[in-house]
């Protein structure tokens, strides 16, 4: 992708940090990066890695307390969402970025018709009347290959399926045209085959749509799959971002070559062993003072146990936060 | 996947130790149907059936894998094989003793040779127990040690699993996802069992962690030559740990076969649709890898097709697939399979790898 597209959407420098009992967790430290118009945005990583958190912190869907973004700049469409108010928010939210959540049953209403709910959005957010409304929403339903639409908008949600909800998630995120698709785990609590009709259908509307799409997940498999650039994050920081194939063939961050490795396939060689990654994922008491990966690496010195590395060039658009130089089998210098 | 079908690379692995060793575990015709009742009186209306005659063997020391997608019904039968359900029919030997016929003295005499782990060691696990509490209470229950000879045996198992023994007074909740699976694994292994269902054992956790569990349970396994039914919706993963895989759809065991030969040239059509949806870790392979998409959903398990229950969404479907029931055969040593496509025994390279696989309307070419 050329560089000197102005992004779409731009993250500065942003911290989130949540109040506990226990004290604070610093759940994301001083993310920054670019989402180009048009890119599918992969981030990986594993629970609590902070990519949900990233994502949920951008559009202020964090409810405060106990959440806190603390500092940062998010820019979309001119506006920094971090300081524009409530109701510029209450816009972006309905017409500019869509979000479509891990578990469809939990985040559509129970007591509304599909057709309410996407009707909703349209009238509130497009200033459709009801009728056009009821058009719109058909031939959205109709989009993400729901059978029979017109008819299906009467129903509730509990009568779809699993996948099918997915489905209407996905046209209820897309029904005001949004720039920007922010997609958490979508298909995590789906079966493997409805999986791959749900990544068969986001490839369709990517195309047709040509919208950006930032894609959390996980499953190294969906993001070799779907993935234009990849974001790696480990303890509430991105560790490495890359273009896909890139990241694949010449990962430069210690937790990212791990990760590929700890992955069995079920197509090519069967490992004896599986390889593992040694330890736990770190907790966030305090904003990190070194590496949060050092104490499980196999490359660690003394220098990443008391100096945080920033993200260093690796390659054309790839970065990694990591003192060891991969190329050279050494320390990097200074 | 792999479209290489070779009759020939599908031997039976190593035949002389194989046929050598018998089954732990058989189980045959089993059925578990969850009635559906309706009205004030709760008559009966109808039957779920999620485990619909499903027969096959374990055998000593190795690991049966048992995939299938949610629904279809093999956490049932997991449950079903313990007797933690009362099935509704068929039959269930451990080592030639049918477990499901025993009288309720005789079953918890056989439960120290038959356990589990569950899926969620959250909600598998008492939140008011300590770790030693929970490791020690198959031990209360079912032997006479004194109180010296438990605390020992409990060290000994969380020494077995990786635990630190300090750690034995606290709670679960102060353990991490994968050290808490690792204390269902050691109250599992408390009673020395001979087999153990592992349902979903990783299901709830992160990659890097998964990979820790599973070398923990082959090791276990290579030490104390445990059996292993794996359970398991990860496919990479079950082609990992297993021996041999069992595929489930709706209930039924739809193939069954030598891991290698599974997923090196799957037969069913159900199969090679669900191998071909795993995407792969690698973005060249993923950007040309042909792709077998179901259309629909599954079938409810109260009201399955006639025929065979896979005849909705079979990108291969023929006119007796709606009408008649395929049963399990044998088409090669070892690989059993449900499907009309194999009724003629000389079918088998064609249908597997030839032309029935790439057709047209059923396969998408990744862009």
């Amino acid at each position: 992708m050329p560089d000197g597209v102005a992004p779409v959407l731009s993250v500065r420098g942003l911290k989130t940090v949540f109040r506990t009992r226990g004290g604070e967790v610093h759940a994301v430290n001083s993310v920054s990066f670019d989402l180009r118009p048009g890119e599918l945005l992969g981030v990986v990583g594993e629970s609590g890695s902070g990519k949900s958190v990233t994502m949920m912190s951008l559009i202020g869907l964090l409810p405060s307390p106990p959440a806190d973004v603390r500092a940062g700049q998010v820019l979309f469409d001119g506006a920094d969402l971090l300081t524009c108010g409530a109701d510029h928010l209450r816009g972006v939210r309905g017409a500019g970025i869509g979000f479509i959540f891990q578990d469809p049953m939990t985040s559509l209403n129970p007591v509304f018709t599909v057709g309410y709910q996407l009707r909703e959005p349209l009238m509130t957010h497009m200033g459709l009347t009801r009728a056009q409304a009821q058009v719109r929403a058909a031939e959205l339903l109709d989009l993400v290959g729901i059978p029979d639409a017109a008819r299906r908008l009467k129903d509730y949600p509990h009568q779809f399926s699993g996948g099918m909800r997915q489905r209407v998630m996905i046209a209820i995120a897309l029904a005001c045209d949004p720039k920007v698709l922010i997609a958490d785990e979508p298909t995590t609590a789906l079966d493997v085959t409805i999986q791959a009709q749900i990544l068969e259908l986001v490839r369709d509307l990517r195309h047709k749509l040509g919208m950006a799409i930032i894609w959390i997940t996980h499953d190294l498999g969906v993001i070799a799959g779907i993935a234009d650039r990849v974001m790696v994050m480990y303890g509430g920081q991105i560790v490495e971002q890359a273009p896909v194939q890139d990241l694949f063939t010449r990962p430069r961050h210690p937790y990212t070559r791990a990760l590929l490795k700890t992955v069995p396939s079920v197509r090519g060689a069967r490992a004896e062993k599986l390889s593992v990654i040694e330890g736990q994922p770190p907790i966030l008491r305090a904003a990190p003072a070194a590496c949060a990966f050092a104490n499980r690496c196999p490359q660690a010195f003394a220098r990443c146990c008391v100096q945080n590395p920033p993200l260093y060039p690796a390659g054309p658009g790839h970065d990694a936060a990591c003192f060891w130089d991969f190329d050279k089998d050494a320390p990097k210098d200074g | 996947m792999a479209d290489t079908a070779l009759p020939q690379a599908v031997t039976p692995q190593a035949t002389a130790p194989e046929a050598a060793r018998k089954p732990l575990i058989e189980v045959r015709g089993l059925r578990m149907y969850f009635p559906i009742t309706a009205g004030v009186l709760r008559r009966r209306v109808g039957d779920v059936k999620a485990v619909d005659d499903v027969s096959f063997d374990i055998l000593q020391g190795e690991t049966l894998g048992l995939v299938g997608e949610s629904g279809c019904g093999k956490s049932t039968c997991g449950r079903a094989i313990l007797r933690l359900y009362e099935p509704t029919a068929g039959s269930v030997r451990l080592d030639g003793e049918d477990v499901l016929a025993a009288s309720p003295d005789r079953l918890r005499k056989l439960r120290p040779a038959m356990q589990m782990v569950f899926q969620d060691p959250q909600a598998s696990l008492n939140p008011r127990m300590t770790v030693a509490a929970i490791i020690g209470e198959p031990l209360e229950e079912h032997t006479r040690l004194t109180r010296g000879e438990k605390l020992a045996r409990i060290y000994e198992l969380m020494d077995q699993v990786g635990l630190n023994r300090d750690f034995a007074n606290r709670y679960p909740h102060e353990f991490s996802g994968g050290q808490r699976q690792r204390i269902g694994i050691a109250r599992a292994l408390a009673l020395n069992p001979r087999f153990i269902v592992c349902d979903e054992p990783i299901a709830a956790l992160d990659v890097s962690i998964q990979a820790q569990v599973v070398n923990l349970l082959e090791e276990l396994q290579d030490r104390l030559g445990l059996t292993y039914l794996f359970i398991s919706h990860d496919l990479s993963m079950v082609r990992h740990i297993a021996d041999r895989v069992a595929v489930m759809y709706l209930g039924r065991i739809i193939e069954l076969a030598p891991r290698e030969a599974l997923y090196g040239a799957p037969l069913h059509p159900y199969t090679q649709a669900l191998l071909s949806a795993v995407p792969e870790p690698d973005p060249a392979l993923e950007a040309h890898r042909r792709r077998i998409i179901l259309t629909g959903d599954v079938p409810s398990p109260a009201n399955p097709p006639p025929g065979c229950n896979f005849c909705t969404r079979c990108p291969k479907v023929m006119p007796v697939c709606r009408t008649v029931e395929p049963d399990l055969r044998e088409l090669e040593p070892g690989r059993f399979v449900a499907c009309h496509l194999y009724n003629q025994t000389a079918g088998i390279t064609a249908a597997a790898g030839g032309s029935p696989g790439t057709d047209a309307a059923s396969i998408q070419q990744g862009e």
